[in-house]
């Protein structure tokens, strides 16, 4: 696992009060390719990042979080990475729990892997937001015969290999639907590992609502249909 | 004896015609274009004057009433360029990430 390097990719937008705990944690857990990408933050997002020496891409103006990752896995591939996690800012997501989204991309078992909230703990996610992501998990199905638990996880990992034919284009929160056409298109091996996703009232303020959720759905089958 | 209505719709399509040939003067649209808005405002305005001709292709195309015809294909030509418009503006949203994305690469290597 040491000698491989892996780079840990998290878009943040206004995420002042949390991206220096996550950096932290993170630096404690002995990752050291962290690169934040700084989404156009109307806060102290991009000066608290720099002070925390890790690499910063700055968005001058907000492009969603899909460009953001996009910019912070491209960089990650300039930088010769081997492995490229994707990961939140808002401290939803357990550092402890990123060896074991690696693990399968190390042991060459899949050349992504997803996280998964509803394979492992989640901890009090509200109904509605479960409903729609079990949607979602239909959708995935019906659009690209794939079959998963969890149809929005921002926690992912992947080989370099994986992340230079991951062609991602759309910019806002359809990227999500987005890996699953590329995952397809490129037939690249995939594999679901467990999670656990704290939702506390900082990231249910901030995460997605419902109505953008549906948004996304739609903007998906329109992609499929015509794209 | 000209209609209110067709008064001001002479008036109206004369001025959104203005704007098209400056436009095309300009070259802020292409020919083709140009001549798609023409020939929308020319029709319009042929129909104001002579409203008798929609009756006709109401019965050729077997709808009803003449201002059906107009309503038709009105609102198809809204969805039409409508749909261009989603399309272009899809276009230049994916532009604008382009050039942030290459700044956020150049801002770095400074």
């Amino acid at each position: 696992m040491l000698n491989q390097k892996i780079f840990i990719v998290i878009a943040a937008y206004n995420e002042e009060k949390r991206i220096k705990k996550v950096i932290s944690n993170l630096k404690k857990q002995n990752y050291k390719n962290i690169v934040v990408i700084d989404d156009g933050s109307s806060d102290k997002t991009y000066e608290i990042a720099r002070k925390e020496k890790v690499y910063v891409l700055k968005h001058i103006i907000n492009r969603g979080q899909g460009a953001a990752l996009k910019t912070g896995i491209d960089f990650a591939i300039q930088k010769k990475a081997d492995i490229i996690v994707t990961f939140d800012a808002d401290g939803q997501f357990l550092v402890k729990e990123i060896k074991n989204v690696v693990m399968p991309i190390l042991k060459n078992e899949a050349d992504i892997s997803l996280g998964s909230r509803f394979l492992g703990k989640t901890i009090n996610i509200p109904l509605l937001k479960k409903l729609v992501l079990k949607l979602g998990v239909i959708v995935v199905f019906i659009l690209y015969g794939i079959k998963i638990t969890d149809s929005q996880s921002g926690f992912r990992a992947m080989s370099r290999k994986a992340a230079e034919k991951i062609n991602l284009t759309a910019d806002r929160m359809e990227h999500a639907g987005e890996f699953f056409q590329e995952i397809k298109k490129n037939n690249l091996k995939y594999k679901e590992v467990p999670i656990t996703v704290i939702y506390d009232r900082y990231s249910l303020k901030k995460g997605q609502n419902w109505n953008q959720s549906i948004e996304l759905g739609i903007k998906m089958l329109i992609k499929r249909l015509i794209g | 004896m000209l209609s209110i209505i067709q008064i001001l719709a002479f008036v109206f399509v004369t001025f959104a015609a203005s704007r098209a040939v400056l436009r095309a003067k300009d070259k802020k649209i292409s020919l083709g274009e140009f001549f798609l808005w023409i020939a929308i405002w020319g029709g319009l305005i042929f129909v104001v004057f002579f409203p008798g001709i929609t009756s006709y292709f109401a019965q050729l195309l077997g709808i009803g009433r003449g201002v059906d015809v107009i309503l038709y294909v009105s609102i198809s030509l809204l969805f039409y360029l409508i749909f261009r418009l989603y399309v272009k503006l899809e276009e230049t949203e994916r532009e604008i990430t382009k050039l942030v994305r290459n700044l956020a690469f150049i801002k770095r290597k400074k």
